[in-house]
């Protein structure tokens, strides 16, 4: 059983479904943060991830040349997700604040205007090519190799999804942590409840704009990383390539919801690798060159049935 | 005299390209101007429409289907078609919703479009893309259409061969810019009847307050869809010009997403929304910029080659693409928040009987 479907479906698409669907979920989280809080969709939330990897590569290359460290890819985050947060605040206050008391539709142009100049900026800066992100084959992580050979479950992992998983994990029990127990964390809840309730209770709409961005920034550039981290080079669409199934992830967890958004990230992401399973005869289901497609046909089917989402989300 | 040729030559091609985007700048005018609907899948529709027009018009091959060789009128019509059906199933699926939606939704089916052109490979011949696209006064020199009724009626082969041997080799470039002027001329025309008729007021009144024509009967989402459809069926029709004017297209480069919708974005509302002479003259006018930002560039970058050599300038030639992008970008974030109503603000029709 194991060895003639198992191994094959567990492998090679389960825990790739679930890594890519760690990557979906980080980055929706921003995503519906944004929609629920500024209540605009950020378009140009996929140009961060990617920033924040160029960042994150740039960061370790010069540790590299100038003081010989060879840093991990998780370290050199470090120094570019503050450089990220601060990107996104600046953008915040100079093309998105002026339009906090316009039709919301011109914050989405502004943000789709953004997401150009951002990544005409990193292809100007980085250039055009692809850039080498973790050189070599990453080899399935040899203890769990062994330990579950020997109970006829042999799984392999390689490290780098290791590493994926348990960022995911622990960012999101920080992020459990702050949106349940922090005062800030409450704030931006009551203010994607009901902006108009949280303003009039004194809440700091300003300061909830401000954590919003941190958060989002924070995950996107893990998200960038972990993305980077697992395909193991850099180009400038990785970002836009994301876009859609991060949307398609916070509409399917329903708008304002973060833990709606990792539901429907992990969903996402195990759609799209499940989707290329051969379940009927020998050939993939869904051709590996629509995968995409996958994501976009269950949003549509959400914004057809239950345009709230799973969890009960705002609609528009 | 061969410079004023080649003045003349670069001058036709801005006013054909320009033209073609000032048929997209005005498609987008009949969403977002008339109706208020935010779409960001403008290259999906014109590819769509480059598509179906190149599939059906272009000699057989066995690179790709069809090849039908049908009349280029046809194949324009076609387009149109075609195009404005998809609008169609996208609009009864998510005009309803906010606009974000309907938003994420065009991204997503230009998206989409570019997945199947580029893997149906059977069918478009994948990235490699369709060559040989006949264009319209040009196709006249191929042997098979003055070969066929109803041009060999007139002179046989060797005639019209004579004919085209004796015409300069830039002749129906002329010809093809003036169409495609005639054609946004008729498209100008029909769009200022529909704006000032009972239907246009509708839209303005829909856009502008959705609730109160809803109360007073109107089929709001109705008459979504039919803007939607319409403004997309003249996507479709720029978008098989477009297939014209290059010859040869291809899934991911002609159709870039970000930059051919980005582009009609920055056009309609520098030319200013909701007004059809804006759209058109921001398209020519931002496609002026846009093709002279390159000379602009390019010699700048020479001239830095011609005063240093502390580093490659090279490198500056390949990306002084993305730093037009960058520009034109800021130039859309400084138009929206300085003069959001464009160089010709939408003037609304006079109430009847005070004209």
């Amino acid at each position: 059983m194991w060895a003639s479907f198992g191994f094959e479906f567990v492998n090679f698409y389960l825990i790739p479904g679930l890594v890519l669907g760690c990557i979906y979920a980080l980055g929706a989280i921003g995503i519906t943060l944004t929609f629920g809080i500024l209540r605009f969709a950020n378009f140009a939330h996929g140009e961060v991830m990617m920033t924040g990897a160029y960042l994150t590569w740039t960061i370790s290359t010069l540790a590299g040349l100038w003081l010989g460290w060879s840093l991990h890819p998780l370290i050199a985050a470090v120094p570019a997700i503050f450089a990220a947060i601060g990107i996104l605040i600046l953008i915040d206050r100079y093309f998105y604040k002026p339009f906090r008391n316009a039709p919301t539709i011109m914050v989405v142009m502004a943000s789709f205007g953004m997401m150009l100049v951002v990544r005409s900026t990193v292809q100007f800066i980085w250039g055009p090519n692809q850039l080498t992100f973790v050189k070599g084959i990453d080899k399935p992580n040899e203890a769990v190799r062994q330990f579950t050979a020997d109970l006829d479950l042999m799984i392999l992992v390689p490290n780098k999804h290791f590493w994926i998983m348990a960022g995911t994990v622990i960012i999101m029990l920080c992020f459990t942590y702050l949106l349940e127990r922090t005062r800030i964390g409450k704030a931006m809840r009551a203010v994607s409840d009901s902006p108009d309730l949280a303003r009039v209770t004194g809440i700091d709409v300003e300061a909830v704009v401000r954590a919003t961005w941190v958060v989002g920034g924070f995950c996107a550039v893990a998200a960038g990383v972990f993305l980077a981290m697992d395909i193991q080079f850099l180009e400038t669409t990785m970002g836009f390539r994301m876009l859609l199934p991060m949307f398609a992830a916070a509409i399917l967890g329903g708008i304002g919801r973060p833990f709606g958004a990792v539901f429907g990230g992990l969903i996402i992401g195990l759609a799209e690798e499940l989707s290329a399973y051969p379940w009927i005869g020998d050939a993939p289901l869904i051709s590996p060159g629509y995968k995409t497609g996958v994501a976009f046909t269950i949003m549509i089917i959400m914004l057809i049935v239950r345009p709230s989402g799973l969890f009960k989300g705002r609609t528009f | 005299m061969d410079q004023l040729l080649g003045l003349f030559l670069y001058f036709l091609s801005l006013l054909t390209v320009g033209g073609i985007f000032a048929l997209l700048a005005l498609g987008l005018n009949v969403q977002w101007g008339f109706a208020g609907l935010f779409n960001v899948g403008i290259a999906g529709f014109a590819a769509v429409g480059a598509y179906t027009y190149a599939l059906l018009t272009t000699d057989t091959s066995p690179f790709h289907l069809g090849g039908l060789g049908l009349p280029l009128v046809v194949g324009v019509v076609a387009a149109m078609l075609l195009s404005g059906v998809i609008a169609g199933i996208i609009g009864v699926i998510c005009i309803r919703l906010r606009a974000d939606y309907l938003a994420i939704a065009t991204i997503g089916i230009a998206e989409i479009i570019k997945l199947f052109l580029k893997n149906q490979t059977e069918l478009t011949n994948g990235p490699r893309g369709i060559n040989k696209i006949p264009r319209t006064w040009e196709h006249f020199t191929e042997e098979r259409f003055y070969t066929s009724a109803p041009m060999s009626w007139i002179s046989d082969a060797t005639g019209w061969q004579a004919f085209f041997d004796a015409l300069p080799r830039w002749w129906w470039q002329p010809m093809f810019a003036m169409t495609i002027l005639l054609i946004i001329v008729g498209v100008y025309i029909l769009l200022e009847r529909a704006r000032l008729s009972p239907w246009g007021r509708m839209m303005t009144a829909i856009r502008e307050n959705e609730d109160a024509s809803q109360a007073a009967g109107k089929d709001v989402t109705r008459r979504r869809i039919e803007a939607f459809v319409l403004g997309a069926v003249i996507m479709g029709m720029a978008g098989a010009f477009f297939a014209q004017h290059l010859r040869l297209i291809d899934p991911t480069n002609t159709f870039d997403p970000a930059k051919m919708t980005f582009l009609v974005w920055v056009m309609l509302i520098a030319g200013g929304s909701g007004n059809n002479r804006g759209a058109i003259l921001g398209a020519f006018l931002i496609w002026t910029i846009w093709s002279g930002s390159e000379l602009v560039i390019n010699s700048s970058i020479e001239i830095i080659a011609n005063y240093q050599d502390m580093f490659d300038v090279g490198v500056l030639r390949t990306r002084a693409g993305y730093l037009r992008m960058l520009l034109i970008g800021i130039l859309l974030q400084f138009i929206l928040q300085r003069y959001p109503s464009g160089i010709l603000p939408e003037s609304r029709p006079a109430a009847i009987g005070k004209q």
